[in-house]
C-alpha cells in the first residue's frame, strides 16, 4: 500500500525550499539550545541529576506492574476514579463516555503530548464536541488546522503574522497587528470566557507519583489550572510511562524537566493534583497505546523514560532544518523517531533514517536515552522486518559484494575512479542526488592501496 | 610496536594523500606500519543504513587482516566507532575483541598512545577544526558542548604543537555537518543545508583550511566547497600535521 | 477489561529491579540564601519586596498598583479592608479579583518557586484567576533546592492541592517572544518577610 503521506526526506526538502525560514527556525531552536546550555552549567551537580533521574526512570520500567497498581490505589483511596485503555481508540471512547455523561459540547483541554498521539481532537470532533485547546501555542495551531511541530512549543514554526492574521480571522483582533504582547492578551481574553464557561477540562500530567496517587502538571501558562480548578469534572490523561515511585523523587524531574526544555529554573507553575476538589470528579486515564510492547523490546525501553522536555528536538541539527511537521507523527524529532515505530513500524519506517546519528540528542537528554544508538538499532529491525525501500536494499547488497570482496573492490575502486575522470557526466548529473548541490570528488589516478605497492615494496 | 594501517575504502579510492600523510607521519614518529593489502571496508556504509546484517564479509575480512597488530590506527573516526562498537566474527571472537580494544583513530593515538608533546610541522594558516560527531561524541576525542564537564580537544592539542597555526573559534563548535553516510544522499536537502551551515560558520569566522579527523565529513563539506567556488580548502588533521 | 491485559503485558516485559539511586547527596546542609531567592524570582519576571511587618504591604500596594478594584487577602492583617465572602462558590466568583494577597509556605532558592497549597488559599483557582498575585513569605523559609523542598518540607502531602510557583503567568509562544500574563496571574510580588529582632 501507498503511504498517504511523503516522507521525511522529501518533506525536509519541502521545508528548505524556503532557506531564509530554515535559517530563522534554525536560530531559534539553537537559541533556547543556548539557553537550556547556559542554566545547566550553573549546575554543578548537572550530569549526576540526569544520572539520577535516568536509574529512577530504571526503577520504574523494572517495578512498573506494581507501581501502576499503588498509584491506582492511592487515586482512589483519594477520591478519584481510574480507568485503563489499551490504545489510542479505547482511551478517546473513554472520554467520550465521560463527556457525554456530563452532556457537554464543548470543553477545555491544556496540553496533552498524549491526547495528540491518540488524536482525541478530531474522534471528538466527529462526536460532535469541540475541544478547546488553551496552550497558547496549541490554540494557534489549532486556528491553523494543523498539528503541534513541537511537544513544548507547538508552533514553533509559525511566524507572528502569521498568528496575527489567524487571531484577526478567528478572533477578531485588528488586521496587521502582529504585536506578541497584543496577540497574548486576545488570547488571555479569549481563552478566559472559555474557562469560565467549560464543566469539564481535560489535562495532561507530567509525572503521576505511585507512592502519593497524585500527578503533577506542569505549565507556565496556567491554562491546566485554570481548566481544571474551575470545571466540575477534571479528566487527566497520562501515558502508563509517567510513573515515578515517590514524591521525592520529583525533586529530580522538576530541576531537570524546565531546565532542559527552555532553559528556565522551573515552569511558573507545577501543580500537585491529589484529590478532585470538593464537589468535583477527578478522573484518570491510563494509557497502554504500545508501551507495554515496547517495555518488552530490550533495545528501546529505555524510550520510555522520556519526560517530554523537546530538549533533543532543540539540539537536533536535521530537526532544526526539517520542522516538527516532516516527522509527520504527533511527537516529532529524534524522540519520536525512536518511539513511532513502536506505534506502526510501517508507517514510520524512514523516521529512524531522518538522522545523521551525531549523538547531540542523547547527550542533552535529561534522563540519558541512548536515543542515536536506538535509532542506529531502529534501522537494523526495520530493514530485517522487510520495511526498507527496494531500491537501497538492492544497493546495500550491491554495496557488500564490492567490499567483502578485496578483488571486486579493487577492480570496481579503479573502474569507479576511470569513469569519474573519463566521463564525468556519468556520475555527475541530476540523478544523482550528491551532485545536485555538490562537486564530486576530484578521482585521483591511483589508489592509496596502488601507492602503497609501489612506494613500500615488501 | 607493531602498527596496522586502516585506510577505510573512500580514503583509499579517492583521498589517498590523507592515507600518505598518515603513514609518513606514524613513520616520522617511530612506528613499524604495515597496510595489509586486500583491505576495504569496516562495513558502515551498509550498517548504518539498517543492513548491519550484511557486513559479516566486511568483518571477517577486517579480522583477517588486522588480528596480528598491536594496534590498528585510522585516519577516520567514524570507521573506528564502528570497529569499535560492532565487529564480531563467529568463531574468532577474540581476535575482534583484540582489535575492537586495540583500533584508534590518529589523533588519539598520537595523543594517548604515543604521547606526542611535540611536532616538527609548520602550517602559517588559519584554520578551522569540524569535530567530527563520531569521533568526537562517540570516541571522546573532544568535551561535547552539550556536556557540563571541562574542556579538552585532542586533535586541538596536536594542531597546537603545528607552528604558525591560528586556530578559529566557531560560532557552533560542534554542530553536526550532515553528511551521515547514506543520509547525505537520501535525506539530500537536510544534508547540504547543513552542511552549508558549517562551512559558514567557517568562513564567518576566517578559517582559510577547515580540518578534521573523518574524510568523508570533509568531502561533503568540499564538495559544497567547490560548487560554492570558494577559496577555502579542506585537508585532513593528518596533511596538517604532516606538513613541513 | 484492558486492565488486566495491560497489567499482564507489563508484569511480562518489565526488565529486572534495579535500586533507586541515593539522592543525598544533592541536599544542601545550609538553609537557602534569600538574596539568592530574590534575584531568581527578579529574573523570573517577579518583584520581591523585603518587609519587617505586615503593615508595610499596604502602603507597598498602593504604590505599586493602580486600578485595584477587587483585592482579596487571606490573612487580615495583609490587608485590612480587603474583600469578604470570596470563599463561597465553585471558583468563578473570583473572576473579577484583581489582586490576591496570598502566604507561602516556603521558597526556594535555586528557582524561585514558592510552595502553596489549598490549605492557605481555600479556592483552588485563586492564585491562577486573579489578575495580579502577591505571595507573603518569611525569609527564614527560604530552602536551597527542591530536593531540600521535598525531603525537608513536604515530604507527604498535606493537602488536596499544591503547587510550586515560580514567577508571574508567562509564554513564549509566538516567535520565542516572551510575554507575561498569558493565562494565569499577569504579575507576581513576593513579600520577603523578616520580622524585627
Amino acid at each position: 500500500m501507498e503511504h498517504q503521506h511523503k516522507e521525511h526526506a522529501l518533506l525536509a526538502e519541502d521545508f528548505n525550499a524556503n532557506e531564509p525560514r530554515v535559517n530563522w527556525h534554525d536560530e531559534t531552536l539553537w537559541w533556547i539550545r543556548q539557553k537550556r546550555d547556559k542554566i545547566a552549567w550553573s549546575i554543578p551537580e548537572w550530569e549526576e541529576l540526569r544520572e539520577a533521574a535516568s536509574r529512577i526512570k530504571h526503577n520504574v520500567l523494572g517495578n512498573l506492574h506494581d507501581y501502576l497498581l499503588e498509584f491506582e490505589r492511592k487515586a482512589q483511596e483519594n477520591g478519584a476514579i481510574v480507568h485503563w485503555a489499551a490504545d489510542a481508540a479505547e482511551h478517546n471512547k473513554i472520554v467520550l463516555q465521560l463527556l457525554q455523561e456530563q452532556g457537554v459540547k464543548r470543553m477545555v483541554k491544556s496540553k496533552s503530548m498524549l491526547t495528540e498521539e491518540c488524536h482525541l481532537n478530531p474522534y471528538l470532533d466527529e462526536h460532535g464536541i469541540e475541544v478547546i485547546d488553551t496552550d497558547l501555542g496549541e490554540r494557534i495551531v489549532q486556528l491553523a488546522k494543523e498539528p503541534p511541530s513541537h511537544i513544548v512549543l507547538p508552533c514553533i514554526h509559525k511566524k507572528k503574522e502569521e498568528i496575527g492574521e489567524l487571531f484577526h480571522e478567528h478572533l477578531g483582533t485588528p488586521a496587521g497587528n502582529a504585536d506578541p504582547k497584543f496577540l497574548t492578551a486576545a488570547a488571555r481574553q479569549h481563552l478566559r470566557k472559555e474557562f469560565i464557561q467549560s464543566r469539564v477540562a481535560i489535562t495532561g500530567v507530567n509525572f503521576a507519583v505511585a507512592e502519593t496517587g497524585e500527578m503533577v502538571v506542569c505549565t507556565n501558562e496556567g491554562n491546566a489550572d485554570m481548566g481544571a480548578h474551575l470545571a466540575d469534572v477534571h479528566i487527566a490523561c497520562m501515558g502508563i510511562e509517567k510513573i515515578i515511585p515517590q514524591r521525592k523523587h520529583l525533586g529530580v524531574f522538576l530541576r531537570l524537566l524546565a531546565r532542559s526544555a527552555t532553559g528556565q529554573p522551573i515552569t511558573t507553575y507545577s501543580s500537585h493534583f491529589r484529590s478532585p476538589k470538593a464537589g468535583q470528579q477527578l478522573h484518570i486515564v491510563l494509557v497502554d497505546n504500545g508501551r507495554s510492547r515496547q517495555l518488552g523490546r530490550e533495545d528501546f525501553r529505555n524510550s520510555l523514560k522520556c519526560i517530554r522536555c523537546g530538549a533533543c528536538m532543540n539540539t537536533c541539527p536535521v530537526y532544526r532544518r526539517s520542522g516538527g511537521h516532516s516527522y509527520h507523527n504527533a511527537i516529532a524529532g529524534p524522540i519520536g523517531a525512536i518511539l513511532a515505530p513502536n506505534l506502526d513500524m510501517k508507517e514510520y519506517a524512514d523516521l529512524p533514517f531522518a538522522s545523521t546519528l551525531c549523538g547531540s540528542c542523547s547527550n542533552v537528554c535529561p534522563v540519558k536515552i541512548d536515543i542515536h544508538q536506538q535509532l542506529y538499532k531502529w534501522r537494523q529491525v526495520i530493514t530485517q522486518e522487510g520495511y526498507a525501500k527496494k531500491t537501497k536494499a538492492a544497493g546495500m547488497h550491491a554495496m557488500n559484494i564490492v567490499l567483502s570482496k578485496p578483488g571486486i573492490y579493487k577492480t570496481a575502486g579503479g573502474v569507479g575512479r576511470w569513469v569519474m575522470r573519463t566521463f564525468p557526466a556519468v556520475v555527475n548529473n541530476g540523478m544523482n542526488p550528491w551532485f545536485k548541490q555538490r562537486e564530486m570528488p576530484a578521482p585521483p589516478k591511483q589508489s592509496f592501496a596502488d601507492w602503497y605497492k609501489k612506494n613500500r615494496p615488501e | 610496536m607493531k602498527v596496522g594501517l586502516f585506510i577505510p575504502c573512500y580514503i583509499d579510492q579517492f583521498y589517498p594523500q590523507v592515507g600518505i600523510a598518515t603513514l609518513s607521519l606514524l613513520e616520522k614518529l617511530g612506528c613499524d606500519v604495515v597496510y595489509p593489502q586486500g583491505q576495504t571496508c569496516c562495513g558502515q556504509p551498509m550498517a548504518n543504513s539498517g543492513f548491519e546484517h550484511l557486513t559479516h564479509g566486511c568483518n571477517e575480512l577486517f579480522v583477517n587482516h588486522f588480528e596480528n597488530f598491536d594496534y590498528i590506527v585510522a585516519p577516520s573516526g567514524s570507521c573506528v566507532l564502528h570497529i569499535k562498537d560492532h565487529l564480531h566474527v563467529d568463531g574468532k571472537e577474540q581476535a575482534a575483541t583484540h582489535i575492537r580494544q586495540r583500533i584508534y583513530e590518529l589523533a588519539e593515538f598520537l595523543t594517548d598512545v604515543l604521547k606526542v608533546d611535540n611536532l616538527k610541522a609548520k602550517f602559517p594558516h588559519k584554520v578551522g577544526v569540524h569535530q567530527a560527531c563520531h569521533g568526537q561524541r562517540g570516541l571522546g576525542l573532544a568535551q561535547m558542548s552539550e556536556l557540563v564537564a571541562a574542556p579538552f580537544s585532542k586533535p586541538q592539542q596536536l594542531l597546537n604543537m603545528v607552528e604558525g597555526l591560528e586556530l578559529i573559534e566557531l560560532k557552533r563548535a560542534d554542530e553536526c555537518c550532515g553528511f551521515g553516510g547514506t543520509f547525505c544522499v537520501f535525506e539530500e536537502a537536510v544534508s547540504v543545508k547543513m552542511g552549508k551551515d558549517r562551512i559558514a560558520d567557517h568562513v564567518n569566522n576566517g578559517a582559510e583550511y577547515i580540518t578534521g579527523n573523518d574524510v568523508s565529513c570533509l568531502m561533503h563539506l568540499e564538495g559544497i566547497l567547490r560548487r560554492q567556488k570558494s577559496n577555502v580548502k579542506v585537508l585532513h588533521i593528518a596533511e596538517i600535521l604532516n606538513s613541513i | 477489561m484492558s486492565r488486566e491485559s495491560i497489567l499482564a503485558a507489563i508484569k511480562n516485559n518489565q526488565p529486572d529491579h534495579q535500586a533507586l539511586p541515593d539522592l543525598d547527596a544533592f541536599r544542601r546542609p545550609d538553609t537557602g540564601d534569600p538574596a539568592a531567592f530574590k534575584k531568581v524570582v527578579e529574573a523570573l519576571g517577579g518583584q520581591v519586596f523585603e518587609i519587617s511587618s505586615y503593615t508595610e504591604i499596604q502602603a507597598l500596594i498602593a504604590e505599586h498598583y493602580t486600578d485595584l478594584n477587587k483585592v482579596v487577602a487571606i490573612q487580615d492583617s495583609y490587608l485590612p479592608g480587603a474583600a469578604t465572602q470570596w470563599e463561597t462558590g465553585d471558583g468563578r466568583q473570583l473572576e473579577d479579583v484583581d489582586l490576591a494577597i496570598i502566604p507561602g509556605q516556603f521558597g526556594v532558592a535555586e528557582n524561585g518557586a514558592i510552595w502553596i497549597t489549598e490549605n492557605e488559599v481555600k479556592v483552588r483557582v485563586l492564585p491562577f484567576i486573579t489578575q495580579h498575585l502577591a505571595v507573603v513569605v518569611a525569609a527564614k523559609d527560604i530552602l536551597a533546592t527542591m530536593h531540600d523542598a521535598y525531603e525537608e518540607r513536604i515530604a507527604r502531602p498535606e493537602s488536596g492541592f499544591g503547587v510550586f510557583i515560580a514567577g508571574p503567568s508567562k509564554t513564549a509562544d509566538i516567535e520565542q517572544s516572551l510575554v507575561l500574563g498569558a493565562h494565569g496571574a499577569k504579575s507576581l510580588t513576593v513579600f520577603l518577610y523578616t520580622p524585627k529582632p
